[in-house]
């Protein structure tokens, strides 16, 4: 044990000194060795759904754009976005814009110094989750029900 | 205890030179958006299936023509904001980092005219 020291303190120095220099700092987190939890999946989907939500945007403005344009590329947006590809995207954003939406209240909240103990940060969190999905489903039947009625 | 030096005091802006203003203006965008995308929904799914004569009658009401002006502005500038972060966090390189938050920015105005305008235009025509 004794005789065993030395040399180990003298490895772990050199540990030591090779990650404190530059380039070879330990990195956190590792994606790979982290369970997901509720906490760390709803924040990096909170990035995730802003970044697709910019790319949604390029959709309102095309169907603005093309309502100003006319009766013919109106129709085009229409039959672009009544496709299932257009459905299905459009699900995805409605989904992504309440995700986005109710966690960022949640942020609010936080902002205010509130919440953040970790039973409120996971029943908050659950909440967000149940409330996006419910919005969508509900935005989806008024939706439906409206287009049902015009034609 | 404050763990801010004096001099961090004085100055107040941080390695960024401009303080809190991108955090602030996110979150002011972000309470702006919170009514305006519950009424953009809302209108979306009441007015879902309408055809061109419909949507144009809806623009030109002020009270769709204000919101909607009022929300591509929120939405572009907070959009691009986030965006900013996003590209701060993960392109190293700094040339690269640079030209796409510039790039992101240019695209956020352009993208913030054209729908600001198309609205204008159905808003002003007749």
């Amino acid at each position: 044990m004794v005789r065993g020291e030395p040399p180990r303190r003298i490895f772990m120095s050199f540990i030591q000194a090779r990650v404190m220099s530059t380039g070879s700092r330990p990195l956190s987190p590792h994606l790979q060795v982290y369970k997901p939890q509720i906490t760390s999946v709803l924040s990096i989907l909170h990035r995730i759904t802003g970044v697709a939500l910019t790319a949604g945007t390029l959709l309102l403005v095309w169907w603005l754009a093309a309502a100003a344009a006319g009766p013919g590329p109106f129709a085009t947006v229409q039959s672009v976005m009544g496709s299932w590809i257009g459905l299905l995207l459009l699900l995805g954003w409605s989904w992504a814009l309440f995700y986005h939406l109710c966690n960022g209240i949640r942020h609010l909240f936080w902002d205010s110094g509130r919440g953040f103990d970790m039973p409120t940060v996971t029943a908050s969190g659950w909440a967000v989750v149940a409330a996006s999905l419910l919005l969508t489903a509900a935005t989806w039947i008024a939706g439906c029900a409206a287009a049902g009625g015009m034609s | 205890m404050s763990l801010r030096s004096e001099l961090g005091r004085v100055r107040g802006l941080g390695s960024a030179r401009e303080g809190a203003g991108h955090w602030w203006t996110q979150r002011m965008t972000a309470v702006a958006l919170v009514p305006l995308v519950i009424w953009l929904v809302v209108q979306l799914a009441v007015h879902a299936g309408a055809d061109h004569a419909a949507v144009v009658a809806w623009l030109r009401d002020p009270l769709t023509a204000i919101p909607m002006v009022l929300l591509i502005a929120a939405t572009f500038w907070h959009g691009g904001l986030g965006l900013q972060v996003v590209i701060e966090d993960y392109v190293h390189t700094r040339w690269l980092r640079v030209a796409s938050i510039a790039l992101t920015k240019f695209a956020a105005a352009s993208l913030a005219v054209i729908g600001a305008f198309s609205v204008l235009k159905i808003a002003f025509s007749g």
